[in-house]
C-alpha cells in the first residue's frame, strides 16, 4: 500500500482529522512514556498529516505507547493522537497477517501485579 | 393596471459576467404591465438613479422593479430615488439577481433564466403593491446603560456629556466592574485604579447620570424610543441617604467569615461591607447570607455603632419603573471556571491560581497588600509557571471555548514582566501555543518581557501539575526543542478563557436581542454596524459583544454612546409601515397571534359588529400597535383563520410571486 493510502486508512479507522491539530503540544506534555519514544505524540499527528506512514510504522515509539489515552483525554482540539497510534499499530499487525495474542492464552500469562489496563492494551496491540 | 418600469443592473461585471442583462431586460419588457425596461452598468450611481427618475416621469410609471443586488444593500437607496420622482417608496420591488443568482451560478444560460424568473416574481408582486405611509412615534430622551464597568461608565459619561439623561444599572454594590480588580494595565503599565476611579467619581457627580448600584433589570417592555423598564433595587439593609461610608460598621461586625468577592475569595470580609475604598456609591451593604442579625435576629452590632442611624434590617427590595429611548448593554465578561481542567490541579492546590486571582495577589489593595506570596504558606515564590489558552481555542462544546479570549497573551506578558521587575530572583516560564499581540505597542511589550526581563517563553503546553511536598511538579512540552520539561514550580498561573457574564442570556431574552452560540451579543452587522444589536434601540458596549481589552472596550463604549446620542437627538422616530394588520371580520379571537408576537405588539379588544337582522354582535378581535410591530410576520403564519396579513408582504402578494416563479 502506498503511503498516502495508508494515511487515509488510518484517518478512516480512527475518524480523526489531523488537520484539526493546532500544534499546542498538550499531548506530548501529558505523555508518561515520552522519554521512551523517538517520536512523540504531537509528531505522530504531524506524520499522518504529511503521509509519512512508513516512518511511523517502523518506529519503536508506537509500541512504547502505553495506551493510557491521557493525550486523547486532554487534547483541546479533539485530535486524539493515542487513537492514531493505535491505528498505526493495527495496520502493522494486519500487514504481518496474524494474531500474536489469543484471548485463550491470557489466563496462563496472568500475573497478580499486572494492571488490567495492560491486558486490554496488549489485546489492542497484538491482535487483529 | 400598474404601469411598471424594469431596471436591470450590471453591477459592473458582478452580475453582467454571469447573467445576460440585456436579454433579461428584453424578456421582462414583454411581461404584462411593463411599459419600460432597460439595463445599466451601475444602477445605484447618480446617473443610474437619474435614469430611473427620468423613466418614471416620462412613462408615467406607477411601479418600479429593480433587478440588482440584495435589498439589504440598496433598497433604502432606491426607495429614496423613486420618492424623488414622486412615487410612493413602497411601490418599489427589488429582484436580487446578484447574491441569489450571479454570485452563486456559473452557467450563464441558466443564471439568465433564473434572473428572468426572479424579475417576473417581483413584477407580479408590484402589481399588488399599495402605497404605504410610515407613521411616527415620539422618543423618550433618556438612555439606560446595563452594567457599570468601564464600558458602561464610558458610554454613560459620553451620553451625559451630550446633554441627555442616562441611568446606569449595576448588579454589584459598586460600579467599576472588572477594571477595579486589575493592578496595572498593558502596554503602558499605568495603574488601573488611577485611571478608572476618576471616571467612577465623574459618573457619580454628573447631574445627568443616575446610578442604580446593587440593582438588576427585572422587565423590559416597549420598543425603540419608548422602552419601559422595571429595575429591582436589591435591599442593602442600609439607608443610602443616611450612610456616610465611614466604614465603622465594617470594622465592628463580628461576622468575619464571608468570602471577599472583590479578592475572588482569597481572603474574607465582614457580613457588612464596602467592596473597596474607592467604591461608588460608597455605601455599606449587608450580605444577607452571612449577617447573624438577619439570620437569627441576634446581633445588631452595626446598628449600634452607626452614628448616622443608616442600618435598616427591615429594608425590602424596591421596584422602580422608568421610561427610556435607548438601552445599552454593557454586561461584560467573567473568567471561566477552570476546575474541569483537572490536569492543572486548581482544586488540589491553592498555589494554582487564575490570572485574575494573580492580579489580586500583586495588587496593593489585595489580600497580601501587594507583596506576592503563595496562598498556601504565605512564602515568596521563586519559580512561576504561566499557562496560556486554558479553555480557549478548544474544539467543540465539551472541551472549552472555541474562540481566542484575546486579552490573555498581553496580560500574561504583563504579569511575567511585573513579576521579574519586582522580584528579580524569580524564574518565570510562560507556556504558549501562539503569542498573539496585535495592537499598538503590544508586540514591543511582549518582546520587552522576553528580551529585557528574561521571561522564558516556551512554545508548548503544560500537560499536568502535581502538588508534591509543597512544590508543584509541572510536566510540559517544549515543541521547538522537542523535549519534555519537568519544572518544580512554586506557583502556577492559569490564563482562563473569558465568557459573557451569566446575566447576559436572560437579559437578551428580555430585550429580544440576539446572541451567538457563546452567549456574546450579536451585532447588527459584523463590520458596518458593530455597536448596534439587530433589535432597534438596543446598543452594545464592551466585552458583552466579544472579548476585548480596555482600549477597545472604551472605543466601542464611546461608539455606542454616539449611536444613542444620534437616536435621542431625534424628536420622532419614523416607523416601519410594513406591519401586521388583522382583518377583523375574519379574526376568531383565538389569541394565537398574541402568543407568538415577540414584541408584545398585539392585544385583543371587544368590538361590536353588525349581525344578521339588525342585531349587534360583541366579538373579541386582535389589534396591532403599528409603532411596536416590527413586521416579522410570525402572527401571519400562526393565524389559523388567515385574518392576519403583513402590509407590503401580504399573503396575496407572496402567492403571486410563487405563481410567477412556477409559471
Amino acid at each position: 500500500m502506498e503511503q498516502k493510502k495508508m494515511s487515509e486508512k488510518i484517518r478512516e479507522i480512527t475518524g480523526i482529522n489531523p488537520r484539526k491539530c493546532m500544534k499546542c503540544g498538550k499531548c506530548s506534555a501529558t505523555c508518561p512514556a515520552y522519554e521512551e519514544m523517538e517520536y512523540h505524540p504531537h509528531q505522530f499527528v504531524a506524520m499522518i498529516e504529511r503521509d509519512a506512514i512508513e516512518e511511523l510504522m517502523e518506529s519503536k515509539a508506537i509500541w512504547n505507547c502505553l495506551s493510557c489515552m491521557a493525550c486523547v483525554e486532554r487534547c483541546p482540539r479533539g485530535v486524539e493522537p493515542g487513537k492514531l497510534v493505535e491505528a498505526a499499530r493495527q495496520l502493522v499487525t494486519r500487514q504481518q497477517g496474524g494474531n500474536y495474542l489469543l484471548p485463550d492464552d491470557i489466563p496462563a500469562r496472568l500475573d497478580g501485579d499486572l494492571p488490567q489496563q495492560a491486558l486490554v492494551s496488549a489485546l489492542r496491540k497484538f491482535t487483529r | 393596471m400598474q404601469r411598471i418600469g424594469v431596471f436591470v443592473c450590471w453591477c459592473g461585471s458582478n452580475i453582467a459576467a454571469t447573467v445576460d442583462v440585456e436579454k433579461v431586460a428584453q424578456v421582462l419588457a414583454k411581461e404584462p404591465g411593463v411599459v419600460f425596461s432597460t439595463d445599466y452598468q451601475y444602477m445605484c450611481s447618480e446617473a443610474g438613479q437619474n435614469l430611473i427618475i427620468d423613466a418614471i416621469k416620462e412613462h408615467g410609471l406607477t411601479g418600479v422593479v429593480i433587478c440588482s443586488c440584495s435589498p439589504r444593500m440598496h433598497e433604502a437607496t432606491f426607495r429614496k430615488t423613486v420618492q424623488k420622482a414622486g412615487l410612493n417608496p413602497y411601490m418599489l420591488e427589488i429582484a436580487n439577481i446578484r447574491e441569489q443568482c450571479s454570485w452563486i451560478h456559473k452557467d450563464k444560460e441558466q443564471a439568465t433564466e433564473k434572473a428572468v424568473i426572479l424579475g417576473r416574481a417581483a413584477i407580479a408582486k408590484v402589481h399588488l403593491n399599495a402605497p404605504l405611509t410610515a407613521g411616527q412615534s415620539p422618543v423618550t430622551k433618556r438612555a439606560l446603560v446595563i452594567g457599570g464597568g468601564i464600558a458602561g461608565i464610558q458610554t454613560a459619561l459620553d451620553i451625559a456629556d451630550a446633554g441627555f439623561a442616562v441611568d446606569i444599572v449595576e448588579k454589584k454594590p459598586t460600579i467599576g466592574g472588572k477594571m477595579t480588580q486589575i493592578d496595572k494595565t498593558f502596554p503602558t503599565l499605568d495603574c488601573a485604579a488611577c485611571i478608572l476611579t476618576p471616571k467612577m467619581v465623574d459618573a457619580a457627580q454628573n447631574e445627568n447620570i443616575d446610578i442604580f448600584a446593587y440593582a438588576e433589570v427585572e422587565k423590559v417592555q416597549g420598543f425603540v424610543g419608548n422602552f419601559t423598564v422595571t429595575i429591582r433595587k436589591k435591599a442593602r439593609y442600609v439607608n443610602p441617604d443616611l450612610c456616610t461610608g465611614c466604614g465603622l460598621c465594617t470594622e465592628k461586625c463580628p461576622q468575619k467569615k464571608a468570602p471577599n468577592e472583590f479578592n475572588l475569595g482569597l481572603d474574607n470580609r465582614r457580613a457588612i461591607y464596602i467592596p473597596f475604598a474607592q467604591a461608588v456609591p460608597k455605601i455599606a451593604t449587608i450580605d444577607a447570607d452571612y449577617c447573624t442579625m438577619l439570620k437569627t435576629g441576634k446581633c445588631g452590632v452595626c446598628s449600634k455603632v452607626c452614628t448616622a442611624g443608616a442600618i435598616d434590617y427591615k429594608q425590602q427590595d424596591e421596584l422602580v419603573t422608568r421610561e427610556y429611548g435607548a438601552i445599552v448593554v454593557a454586561t461584560g465578561f467573567e473568567p471561566i471556571n477552570v476546575e474541569p481542567y483537572g490536569e492543572f490541579a486548581y482544586k488540589q492546590s491553592p498555589d494554582v491560581v487564575t490570572s485574575l486571582e494573580f492580579e489580586r495577589l500583586m495588587n496593593a489593595a489585595g489580600p497580601t497588600g501587594g507583596t506576592l506570596l503563595r496562598p498556601s504558606d504565605k512564602t515568596h515564590p521563586h519559580t512561576l509557571v504561566f499557562v496560556q489558552c486554558v479553555g480557549s481555542r478548544c474544539d467543540g462544546d465539551t472541551r472549552g471555548k472555541s474562540y481566542c479570549s484575546k486579552i490573555c497573551c498581553m496580560y500574561t506578558a504583563k504579569h511575567a514582566m511585573l513579576c521579574r521587575e519586582k522580584y528579580p530572583d524569580t524564574e518565570v516560564y510562560v507556556f504558549y501555543i501562539d503569542v498573539r499581540t496585535p495592537g499598538k505597542n503590544f508586540d514591543e511589550f511582549y518582546r520587552r518581557a522576553v528580551e529585557e526581563y528574561g521571561v522564558h517563553y516556551i512554545k508548548g503546553m503544560v500537560g499536568k501539575v502535581v502538588p508534591e511536598n509543597g512544590k508543584l511538579k509541572v510536566q510540559a512540552s517544549d515543541l521547538l526543542e522537542n523535549r519534555q520539561l519537568h519544572i518544580d514550580a512554586d506557583m502556577v498561573v492559569l490564563a482562563a478563557a473569558i465568557e459573557p457574564d451569566k446575566s447576559a442570556r436572560p437579559l437578551a431574552t428580555m430585550l429580544t436581542a440576539s446572541m451567538d452560540t457563546n452567549d456574546f451579543f450579536t451585532e447588527a452587522h459584523p463590520k458596518l454596524r458593530p455597536v448596534e444589536s439587530p433589535t432597534a434601540g438596543i446598543f452594545l458596549s464592551g466585552a458583552c459583544q466579544g472579548p476585548k481589552d480596555i482600549p477597545e472596550t472604551v472605543a466601542q463604549a464611546s461608539a455606542a454612546a454616539a449611536k444613542v446620542i444620534g437616536l435621542l437627538a431625534k424628536d420622532h422616530m419614523t416607523c416601519n409601515p410594513c406591519v401586521a394588520r388583522p382583518d377583523e371580520l375574519m379574526c376568531n379571537g383565538c389569541s394565537a397571534c398574541e402568543k407568538v408576537c415577540p414584541y408584545g405588539a398585539i392585544h385583543y379588544e371587544d368590538k361590536e359588529f353588525r349581525g344578521p337582522n339588525r342585531t349587534m354582535l360583541l366579538r373579541r378581535v386582535a389589534q396591532v400597535n403599528p409603532a411596536v410591530c416590527q413586521g416579522c410576520g410570525a402572527c401571519t403564519v400562526a393565524c389559523p383563520s388567515g385574518a392576519m396579513d403583513l402590509l407590503g408582504f401580504s399573503n396575496q402578494q407572496i402567492m403571486a410571486e410563487v405563481d410567477a416563479i412556477c409559471k
